[in-house]
Parts: structure tokens; sequence; C-alpha cells
């Protein structure tokens, strides 16, 4: 079973395609990791030899941030708008959409789910 | 598209000549600016200038984390006081 940065890599899948079960790693990182690895990217998840598993370990751990240290750092670059009271960091504090988007409709994805208004009238029906 | 290089960042060329000013003679005067697009450079720090909103001038102190933002990301333009009826109606309904 091969272990990397935290996570267990799904046995039966591609390498290349294992990999981004991490968060951090995505199909670019994935085959560059490999790439730098020298592991074969069509292999299966469950015939990778230790070595192997080392290697690409090692690869990850020089080379990028993942997992935890990655979240962490989004945190800190969120925190530092919300710090120095940008107009981004008021956006993020709001939980608005921080990059202008329209707010009138949609966006229920910062907003979270809709919370209807009490005496609100319904738009008026065609006679 | 991002900014050529080459130009470097865009200030405001009024407003880099009073900060350098300012800074010859180690002195803090708030500068009034109406250029909220002009960016944040390192010789701003410590200064406190007031940036327009198209109402009023709000004074934004700039420290170091600034650097690289644009001046009129810390003068919003909008103010929200609430949605009609979310405070004022509730209150006017117990009555």
């Amino acid at each position: 079973m091969a272990r990397i940065a935290g996570v267990d890599l799904p046995k039966n899948k591609r390498v290349l395609f294992g990999l981004q079960y991490i968060f951090g790693i995505g199909k670019t990182l994935s085959s560059a990791i490999l790439e730098k690895a020298k592991v074969d990217p069509n292999k299966k998840v469950s015939d990778l030899n230790d070595e192997e598993v080392a290697q690409i370990r090692a690869v990850i751990q020089s080379d990028f941030k993942v997992e935890g240290a990655l979240r962490s750092e989004i945190q800190q670059n969120i925190k530092r708008l919300m710090d120095i009271g940008s107009y981004r960091g008021i956006r993020h504090r709001k939980s608005l959409p921080v990059r202008g988007q329209r707010t009138r409709t949609n966006s229920r994805t910062r907003k979270g789910k809709r919370k209807t208004v009490a005496g609100k009238k319904k738009a008026p029906t065609k006679k | 598209m991002p900014r050529s290089v080459k130009k470097g960042p865009f200030v405001d060329y009024k407003l880099a000549e009073k900060i350098a000013k300012l800074n010859e003679i180690n002195q803090k005067k708030i500068i009034k600016t109406w250029s909220r697009a002009s960016t944040i450079t390192p010789d701003f720090v410590g200064h406190t200038i007031a940036v327009h909103n198209g109402n009023k001038m709000i004074p934004v102190y700039i420290t170091e984390n600034m650097v690289g933002h644009k001046l009129g990301e810390f003068a919003p333009t909008r103010i929200f006081r609430a949605h009609p009826g979310t405070k004022a109606e509730k209150a006017s309904q117990v009555k």
C-alpha cells in the first residue's frame, strides 16, 4: 500500500491518476513528478515497489507543497488580504464573491443556502 | 493580461513625486489623492494617504503587507448598510 503525504493512494489505478488523490496535485504536477522520479506513469499503484514510492515521496517533499502545508498557505494568503483591509479581504470576510461576480442572482457557492426574507413580495404575475 | 514588466508598476506621477519629496525630508504628511489606480510601492510604507472613494477621502495607513496592491483597494466605494426588511421591518412588526 503506497502512502504518500499522508494519503492512501487507490491501489488499482495508474500512478498518474493515483497521485491526483493528493490535495495539490493535478494532472500536470502528477506527470511532472513521475518524470522527475523516473517512474512509469502507466504502472498501477499496487505494482510500485518500495524504491519507487520512496523516489516519488522524495520528489514531492523537495519540490512541491501539498496537503496540509498547501492548505495553510492558502489560508494565510486569505488572512493577509483580510488583515490589510483590502477590498478582496472584505469580500472574504463577508463570504461574498471576491472577483467581482454578480450577487443579484447566483453566487450560491459563496453565499450558502438561500435565506428567505419574510415580507418579500413575489414577482407580479401577468394578467 | 498583466502589465508589461518593462514599464514597471503604475504610480501616478504627481503622487510619486510628493512621496519622494516627503521621504527626502523624512516627514509624514497626509497626502490626498484621487489616483486609486496607483500601485503601492515600497516607498509608500509608513505614510498615510487619503484616497478618494468618490465621496470622501479615506485615510489609508500603508503597511508593508500592502505593497503591490492598488490604493483603491483600501477605500471602498460602496457602503452596504442592511437589506430593507432585515432589521428595520422586524422591529416595526413587533409594535
